[in-house]
């Protein structure tokens, strides 16, 4: 429960057992973990905002997964969700990031010097390229578990610091709450325009409490340059642009955030960061560089292909629709994007999609010609 | 001693009205008690942010509910740091009203109690809440009358070429566990069990079985659907806002005599609803069955050690202030095709008392002319009263259909007076 702390000592009184989760019908990362046992002995723990166990996993108890596709399970309500509960949360790491160890530390590259290539996709065939991540401000609870005040200060530290930018990077905050109708319509078909969230996943943590209050999003007059301002996590930072200029996108991206982070200790602020899990955000699935980078680019006859996944498996990447995560691919346009987020620097994860992507491209423009592709085969990443 | 360890430890808390009434009367200064209690129990003070009541206090300024109307920032100010002995707090209790800004038409009421006590800490927005809710009920000076004597009935058997069914449903919780919106999985389980165990008492022709949702066989659910018993998991933002659904379906489950006129569902909105029912017009049997297994149920769970929640001011506490009192909706399927197009019926509606709802329920629209006609009111009057008014009302508005078929008038009746 969000704020109840005395509740966790109410709960105390009955045993561990009798608290303790049915999970016989569930499928996600944190049910495969968290055993009797374990709950017995982090039961009685909480971070010093007060967030507990059975706040972690809420999400996963009310939520049993599917067969085809592992969920998380379990989210942070602060920074110190990640320390006290790690008997929890580190295996759910390990096994969600690819065998990612307690003792691994994770490298931060925000330098776009070091992508090579990237500024050449081909733009018939790649229609957009997109970056984003999520950011967190140390010292404030997150979206399961902020109280209204903190959201608002959260929202207000935000407003401040991105008034401050300027440049190509100069834009304007839009306030859900006070938006006008005609702004709304001009987001929506901007694409940039977030909803209160459906999906029961995060509606089971808590993250859309008192919607739409201190929610809103930031972009810069170009429409290049997006921030979401409490979603799913404190800011979602989003860089786009029309065609195959992922290098761009990537610089724009790199210099936003650097500027932003710069804003922000500039007023006593720092992001939620540490040297073994990179950024810290509210979905474990996001630690690390929380970094996306995809694009939407055409490949009918690559789709048809029977070794379609295998060959995005190799390169590292994961395809969805054009609408974003599980939604279908339409008139054989693909959303490709790098599947990892932690152990790997944001250089190398956009790099990885740079040279996916220009292959996948390649791979195709042979099929349309009707030519093999079999010497294109890439080595497993 | 079969009673498990938990209720002996619960009872002894909270065992007998006569304690609720100490608790009440200390008011304010009972959250003071165990808050200190509290901090010798727990090893170190919380850290977190705080912020003032005005930097917390909700938007409301687009919402249409009993909550924000009452919730003013100085009750706010007021009330924000304090909990109940469980841990419950204001903002748990009024999430589902800030979640939910309501609609221009229906004023829904915007807060859940999460114990017991959320209605005595939380009293300076519960009261108003209630009195509004409630028709002018005020809880600081009046009284609700129980009164489960079915024997006072007078007439209550319906003209069955106009009433298709009879039913009666209320809820009742356990004394001494949370409430939906704030238990723990234990504490729903206990529930659970404690009903359960108490079911099992009944005889004759209130013997039944109890299928619990997470173990139920196909078969059973498919019978439970076609017998239009099974109760699904809560869509409604208004219930899953308040945190009702969680861990669903732990420690859910149906439970139903064999001839399937007395029902009982678990841990769904209350820790229990309680349903009596019957095809036809025989409201009376319905409500004699009804007052007849309520009272045996709480026999049962008394021999156990445990008792429901009541008090003298609010009578059976519920966990949506719009239940309390007797929680009682008394109502029929009833044919009234000519009634329903005249343009006095709602007017008819409301002087008796009655409410008109949709064959499906509440938010459902008429099939056929068929309506869902009830009380209205749900504190301030006892069962016997409410249910008497529903048959008392039903019959006029049988009157009336059959006058419109003859080609005779009607009257709009005296509106009934309030809080006999």
């Amino acid at each position: 429960m969000p704020f109840g702390n005395t509740h966790n000592q109410a709960k105390l009184k009955y045993s561990s057992e009798q608290e303790y989760p049915d999970l016989s019908k569930h499928n996600n990362y944190m049910a495969k973990i968290l055993t009797a046992a374990m709950y017995e002995r982090l039961r009685t723990k909480e971070t010093p905002s007060g967030f507990t166990l059975d706040d972690v996993i809420q999400t996963g108890v009310d939520n049993p997964g599917h067969p085809f596709i592992m969920t998380v399970g379990c989210v942070a309500g602060d920074e110190e969700t990640y320390e006290v509960f790690k008997e929890l949360l580190d295996p759910v790491i390990e096994d969600r990031h690819g065998g990612y160890k307690p003792t691994d530390k994770h490298k931060t590259d925000l330098n776009p010097d070091n992508l090579k290539g990237g500024d050449d996709l081909d733009p018939k065939y790649v229609l957009s390229s997109r970056v984003r991540t999520g950011r967190s401000i140390r010292g404030f609870c997150l979206p399961p578990h902020c109280s209204r005040g903190e959201r608002r200060a959260v929202e207000k530290l935000s407003v401040e610091a991105l008034a401050a930018l300027s440049g190509d990077l100069k834009g304007k905050y839009y306030a859900l709450k006070n938006m006008t109708e005609a702004e709304q319509q001009q987001l929506i078909d901007d694409h940039f325009l977030f909803d209160k969230p459906v999906s029961p996943l995060l509606l089971a943590s808590g993250m859309a409490r008192d919607w739409p209050d201190a929610r809103g999003i930031w972009h810069n007059d170009n429409k290049t340059f997006l921030v979401w301002v409490n979603e799913e996590d404190h800011l979602r930072v989003i860089s786009m642009q029309k065609g195959g200029k992922m290098k761009e996108v990537f610089t724009r991206f790199c210099t936003g955030l650097t500027k932003i982070e710069t804003l922000f200790r500039d007023r006593g602020h720092a992001f939620m960061w540490n040297e073994h899990l990179g950024y810290v955000l509210t979905c474990p699935s996001n630690l690390g560089t929380g970094l996306r980078a995809g694009v939407h680019v055409k490949l009918p006859n690559m789709s048809k292909q029977a070794k379609f996944d295998e060959i995005l498996s190799k390169l590292r990447l994961q395809k969805r629709g054009t609408g974003g995560v599980d939604t279908a691919a339409v008139g054989g346009v693909f959303d490709i994007s790098n599947a990892d987020r932690l152990g790997f620097s944001e250089v190398e994860l956009v790099q990885m999609v740079v040279d996916g992507v220009k292959l996948l491209v390649e791979m195709e423009k042979r099929l349309e010609k009707g030519q093999s592709i079999d010497n294109l085969m890439p080595a497993q990443k | 001693m079969k009673e498990g360890k938990m209720a002996s430890s619960f009872t002894r808390i909270l065992s007998s009205k006569r304690n609720v009434g100490i608790l009440s009367l200390v008011g304010g200064s009972v959250a003071a008690g165990f808050l200190l209690h509290r901090e010798h129990v727990t090893a170190g003070e919380p850290l977190r942010r705080r912020y003032p009541a005005s930097a917390e206090y909700p938007d409301l300024r687009k919402h249409n509910n009993c909550m924000a109307s009452s919730l003013t920032p100085a009750i706010y100010a007021k009330l924000c740091d304090k909990a109940t002995p469980n841990g419950y707090t204001l903002d748990q209790a009024i999430q589902t009203g800030v979640d939910n800004p309501g609609h221009p038409f229906i004023k829904t009421v915007g807060l859940v109690a999460g114990d017991e006590e959320s209605y005595e800490v939380f009293a300076e927005l519960l009261d108003p809440v209630i009195k509004e809710r409630h028709n002018g009920y005020d809880p600081r000076t009046m009284k609700h009358p129980t009164d489960l004597n079915a024997s006072k009935i007078q007439s209550g058997v319906f003209d069955e070429r106009y009433v298709l069914s009879s039913r009666v449903r209320t809820g009742r919780s356990i004394r001494g566990l949370s409430l939906p919106p704030a238990c723990t999985r234990a504490e729903r389980r206990e529930v659970e069990r404690v009903v359960v165990d108490a079911l099992s008492g009944l005889k004759e022709d209130l013997t039944g079985k109890y299928y619990s949702l997470t173990l139920m066989t196909e078969q059973e659910q498919q019978q439970l659907i076609d017998d239009h018993f099974l109760f699904d998991k809560p869509v409604s933002p208004l219930l899953t806002c308040a945190g009702m659904a969680r861990d669903w379906p732990d420690g859910r489950g149906i439970w139903h005599n064999n001839e399937k006129t007395f029902l009982i569902w678990i841990n769904e909105e209350d820790h229990t609803r309680v349903i009596s029912m019957e095809k036809g017009g025989n409201m009376k049997r319905v409500f004699e069955r009804f007052c007849r297994g309520l009272k045996e149920v709480e026999r049962l769970i008394q021999e156990r050690g445990w008792e429901f929640m009541w008090n003298e001011r609010l009578g059976y506490i519920l966990t949506c202030p719009s239940n309390l009192g007797t929680g009682l909706r008394a109502g029929v399927h009833v044919k009234l095709p000519r009634l329903s197009k005249d343009p006095r019926f709602s007017k008819i509606l409301d002087n008796l008392r009655l409410q008109k709802r949709g064959t499906g329920g509440v938010d459902t629209a008429a099939v056929g002319g068929v309506f869902d006609i009830s009380n209205l009111d749900r504190l301030g009057q006892s069962e016997v009263q409410l249910v008497q008014t529903v048959i008392d009302g039903v019959n006029y508005l049988i009157e009336c259909e059959k006058r419109l078929e003859k080609g005779q008038d009607i009257k709009v009746p005296a509106p009934i007076k309030q809080f006999k």
